[in-house]
């Protein structure tokens, strides 16, 4: 009847097979390239063109391996110059590829980018510095040491919102558990059990979280930030009036072991990685591969994980949302707890005001860059180590880059870290989003 | 499946503070059947099941299987008693994989807690093959089409061994085709000696399965029919009343065309393109009716028209003049009304005055305002002729808007566009939700809008709505226009076309299928004729009738006078 031929569609329809994908990809940006190419430019400025004369010495072997390796000598200028044109090369790569065929560029040149971008800052670096030599095995052992407390505090993380809560409690917890390990290790001459009332510790500041933001159904946020203020607080006033009065008995908790495991601890580079570690270190790995297990192998992490995406799929198959939640949250706050004791334990043998120094932010971005995967968390967090060892390294062995700066470096790092990439992660579906029946 | 059982609801009453959702409500499953709970939108039928199926505790009343009284605690419980359902809204998870899905809350596990897949996968194979669902265990669920989600979420009921099947609106996001396979699986289950409790309001279907039908008004069970019992019949017994499916329209009277929109395309934030190149007109005195299944585009591109869309490319001209780029206030200041999909979201302001809502897009111009000073006189004398004018049932335009019923909240979104001179007009889901009586007044308005002279184009995803208003018939399938249909074109070349199949190869399609008319695809063209004539008809005996039929689609909404 009323059909007008306005339409220019009408009479000859695109044709289309049933199911045929209409869903075109997602656009090619010049963000990359261009990203690439400026950092690439700065390198052959900086670290090419007004690059250090002198040698950067790399020292591989540390004293107790059963073999010594030759520490590596390198020419900063020359190798400036060579590094920073592998860095235009694959800029120039990025480049053509968007502007000639409009494509991505292939994963590995932003991974060969940043491994070759992070070679050349280092031999620029400490090719300018007054003594051109550092321990490689030291930077990246002590890399490691570093990361130790941000790997628990995000394997917290991903516990608590892999369940659907936002933990940003965990500075608290780590705090919690540093400041109890160190009194209870104190009161009973034993570091094991200041161990163990870290995990305690923690657990009881989850509590109060999960207890708030799943029973009582407040913001997850601001419960969280409040933790953190309460902890704190608390922890500083006890410091200052319990622990103060009498150091000796109530602040000295003595050091948790090292525990070298023979032979293995030998082996250059790794060695001291892996088999050079206090307790708490092994405890991370451990940690690490027991969450990954359990949270992608097993039933209960099967549930875990329904109860983050959608919790009401997960009530309409009986299962407990918000007892997964409580209890997942509740071991997140152990598990940050016994990262906390890393501080009073092993790094330094005292308790003092906020010597968390705002890890536990650091282990939440941490978290987000590892993509709530433990062992993505754990690589981020090594990332950040790495970023925070370097610049007291760099410090010590002094450099033209004022230290100020070269102290930005973790935190820059976590900025640039989390805002390039979290875009391509994806948190858990109901994350931060409290479950009510019905 | 030797075990059959039989249900029995008793007397079951579940209040929410003063609400009374279920009144007494008694119903028996027998065994074996295709039970249907026939009732409008918030009649109380989703309330019951969830009350059966242990997601709510019932105020009073009990449930009885093979006679015997159970109390169920949780869904767990349910389960545990052979009782089954798949939600209106999919209990799946996005990210999970099928057989991962499957296996939640039913884990089989090898020692020390880690899942076994493999097992679940292989019953996912089984039962696949016995129903020929042709579900791959390790597909992620976010990459199936709803259809093939739906069948997941079968298949994890059967995992469980259900007896009892309860399907809860289940065609309501489902192509025309994808419901017919539905029905097939429905008798399929049937055969193999499950019993299913299916819940919807649209009487073709219910006509075409159904072995008992119980019809559920206001929270009670107003009756039991006989599935063959006529379409008019059954919708009086669901509205509680005689009601008039068709719509008297007069043959369109299309001048010349003053709104086009050329090569439309609206990216996502996400960079798909959700509307990609469309290109149509609408003349004055016209309706356009924009047919899909739901996320297809349709949202997109109304607010692309409205320029609530950010990334937009092509050209929206009305009268000549070009939309795109304008600020929502210039496009509604330049004649173009506008009926959100979700009234509650974004056509109205709960928590507002029925009078407030009225003027939400005039408060600041004469008579309302004057200077910085608003008149509360001028506001409810506006609100009462509305309200008369649009029989919005409510004792006072004071009320906030949040506490009328669905119906009459969009009629208050509706008197507020049509209220002002338009030169476009443009409906999203007019009748989502809204019960039969005011739907047919609603439809008489946008009819009278085009009488009126004004271009109107309306989206509806309830294909019965499509055929009644549409002059003309537009067909999106995943952002693109498949193509634009006269009115009169057979409900199965429609159906086809919203799974992107060009109208062509759809009609080709529909009528080599009539030449051997199978018993699933039946109602198609049916409702073309008008039913109350024919109130014997059963699926299997009416072969539809050639497509497409060019004849007048007023009675086309009969067999779903509903949404």
């Amino acid at each position: 009847m009323s059909t007008t031929a306005t339409s220019p569609v009408q009479g000859k329809p695109q044709p289309e097979k049933n199911g045929g994908p209409a869903v075109s990809a997602k656009p090619v940006t010049w963000k990359l390239p261009v990203t690439l190419s400026v950092l690439a430019t700065l390198a052959f400025i900086f670290f090419g063109l007004l690059g250090p004369q002198g040698n950067a010495k790399f020292g591989v072997s540390s004293g107790g391996d059963f073999f010594q390796l030759p520490a590596i000598e390198v020419p900063a200028f020359l190798s400036g110059i060579v590094l920073s044109m592998i860095l235009l090369g694959l800029a120039g790569y990025a480049l053509v590829l968007k502007a000639r065929n409009n494509q991505r560029p292939p994963r590995w040149v932003p991974a060969v980018f940043t491994v070759v971008f992070v070679v050349a800052f280092l031999i620029w670096v400490v090719g300018g510095a007054r003594t051109p030599s550092i321990s490689l095995a030291g930077l990246i052992a002590g890399s490691v040491t570093l990361a130790v407390p941000i790997v628990f505090g995000s394997l917290s993380g991903v516990l608590c919102e892999r369940a659907g809560v936002v933990n940003i409690a965990i500075e608290g917890q780590l705090l919690g558990g540093a400041f109890t390990a160190a009194l209870v290790a104190s009161l009973t001459h034993n570091p094991y059990l200041g161990l163990l009332a870290a995990a305690v510790a923690g657990a009881l500041v989850s509590m109060v979280l999960a207890l708030f933001s799943i029973k009582y159904v407040v913001n997850q946020i601001i419960v969280g930030v409040v933790l953190n203020v309460l902890v704190s607080g608390l922890t500083g006033f006890l410091f200052s009036t319990v622990m103060q009065s009498d150091p000796e008995k109530y602040n000295s908790p003595g050091e948790l072991p090292n525990i070298d495991i023979p032979v293995l601890s030998g082996i250059p580079v790794i060695g001291p990685i892996l088999f050079k570690q206090s307790v708490v270190g092994y405890l991370m790995y451990i940690a690490v591969i027991v969450i990954w297990i359990g949270l992608f192998k097993t039933k209960w992490g099967l549930r875990v994980r329904a109860v983050g995406e959608h919790p009401q799929a997960a009530d309409t198959l009986g299962i407990k949302v918000n007892a997964t939640r409580f209890w997942n949250v509740t071991i997140g706050g152990a598990v940050a707890g016994i990262g906390g004791s890393f501080f009073t334990l092993v790094a330094i043998d005292s308790f003092t005001k906020e010597i968390s120094g705002g890890r536990g932010f650091i282990a939440l971005a941490a978290m987000i860059l590892g993509r709530w995967n433990p062992i993505g968390a754990f690589f981020a967090a090594l990332l950040f180590g790495f970023a925070d060892n370097l610049q007291s390294i760099v410090t010590i062995i002094g450099t033209p880059v004022p230290s100020q700066f070269m102290a930005m470096l973790p935190y820059v790092v976590t900025v640039f870290a989390v805002a390039g990439l979290v875009g391509r992660s994806r948190p858990p579906a109901a994350d931060g989003i409290p479950y009510v029946k019905g | 499946m030797v075990r059959v059982l039989k249900l029995e609801l008793k007397g079951i009453t579940k209040r929410f503070g003063s609400l009374v959702a279920n009144d007494h409500i008694d119903v028996v499953v027998e065994p074996g059947q295709i039970h249907c709970l026939l009732g409008e939108n918030g009649a109380g039928k989703s309330t019951l099941m969830n009350v059966l199926y242990g997601l709510y505790e019932p105020t009073e009343g009990e449930i009885l299987i093979d006679d015997k009284p159970v109390t169920f605690r949780g869904p767990g419980d349910a389960m545990a008693a052979g009782i089954g359902m798949v939600h209106q809204h999919f209990m799946l998870v996005p990210v999970f994989t099928v057989a991962e899905n499957v296996a939640l809350g039913a884990e089989t596990t090898k020692t020390g807690g880690f899942l076994d897949l493999e097992d679940t996968r292989r019953k996912i194979r089984e039962i696949s093959d016995r129903y020929g669902f042709d579900v791959d265990p390790d597909a992620l669920i976010e990459d199936l089409p709803v259809g093939v989600q739906q069948r997941v979420e079968i298949i994890k009921a059967l995992v469980r061994d259900a007896k009892v099947l309860i399907l809860d609106e289940p065609t309501a996001v489902l192509t025309p085709q994808d419901t017919d396979e539905l029905l097939d699986i429905m008798r399929q289950l049937k055969s193999h000696g499950t019993s299913i409790v299916f819940i919807s309001h649209k009487l073709r279907e219910v006509k075409a399965v159904s072995d008992t039908i119980t019809v559920i008004r206001r929270g009670k069970v107003v009756g039991t029919a006989d599935p063959g019992a006529s379409t008019t019949e059954l919708a009086s017994m669901m509205v509680g009343r005689a009601v008039s499916l068709t719509l008297d329209k007069a043959p369109a009277n299309p001048q010349e065309t003053t709104f086009e929109v050329k090569d439309l395309t609206v990216i996502a934030p996400s960079g798909q393109h959700v509307v990609d190149g469309i290109s149509f007109g609408i003349a004055r005195g016209e309706i356009l009716a924009v047919a899909g299944v739901q996320g297809n585009g349709q949202t997109e591109l109304t607010e692309a028209i409205l320029g609530l869309q950010e990334r937009v490319h092509g050209s929206i001209t009305l009268d000549g003049e070009e939309l795109l780029g304008s600020s929502v206030k210039d496009v509604l200041n330049a004649g173009v009304g506008f009926v959100p999909e979700d009234r509650s979201l974004d056509g109205l302001i709960g928590t507002f005055s029925i009078a407030e809502n009225l003027i939400l897009d005039r408060y600041d111009r004469a008579p309302f305002a004057k200077g910085i000073s608003m008149s509360p006189a001028k506001v409810l004398e506006n609100a009462k002729t509305r309200i008369e004018e649009f029989d919005v049932r409510t004792p006072s335009g004071m009320l906030a808007a949040g506490t009328l019923s669905g119906g009459n909240q969009q009629k208050v979104v509706m008197a507020r566009e049509l209220s002002r001179p338009l030169r476009l007009f443009i409906a999203s889901q007019p009748t989502r939700g809204v019960d039969v009586g005011s739907i047919e007044f609603l439809h008489k308005r946008i009819v009278a809008e085009r009488d009126h002279g004004t271009p109107v184009m309306i989206v509806s995803t309830e294909l019965d709505e499509v055929i009644e208003l549409a002059d003309r018939i537009a067909v999106l399938y995943k952002g693109r226009l498949v193509g634009i249909v006269p009115a009169g074109t057979g409900r199965d070349v429609l159906g086809l076309m919203m799974a992107g199949v060009s109208p062509d190869e759809a009609q080709a399609d529909a009528a080599g299928k009539h030449a051997a008319p199978s018993l699933s695809e039946n109602p198609a063209g049916n409702a073309a004729e008008n039913p109350a004539e024919n109130p014997a008809e059963t699926p299997a005996t009416n072969p539809a009738p050639a497509a497409p039929s060019v004849q007048e689609p007023r009675s086309g909404a009969v067999g779903d006078p509903h949404e």
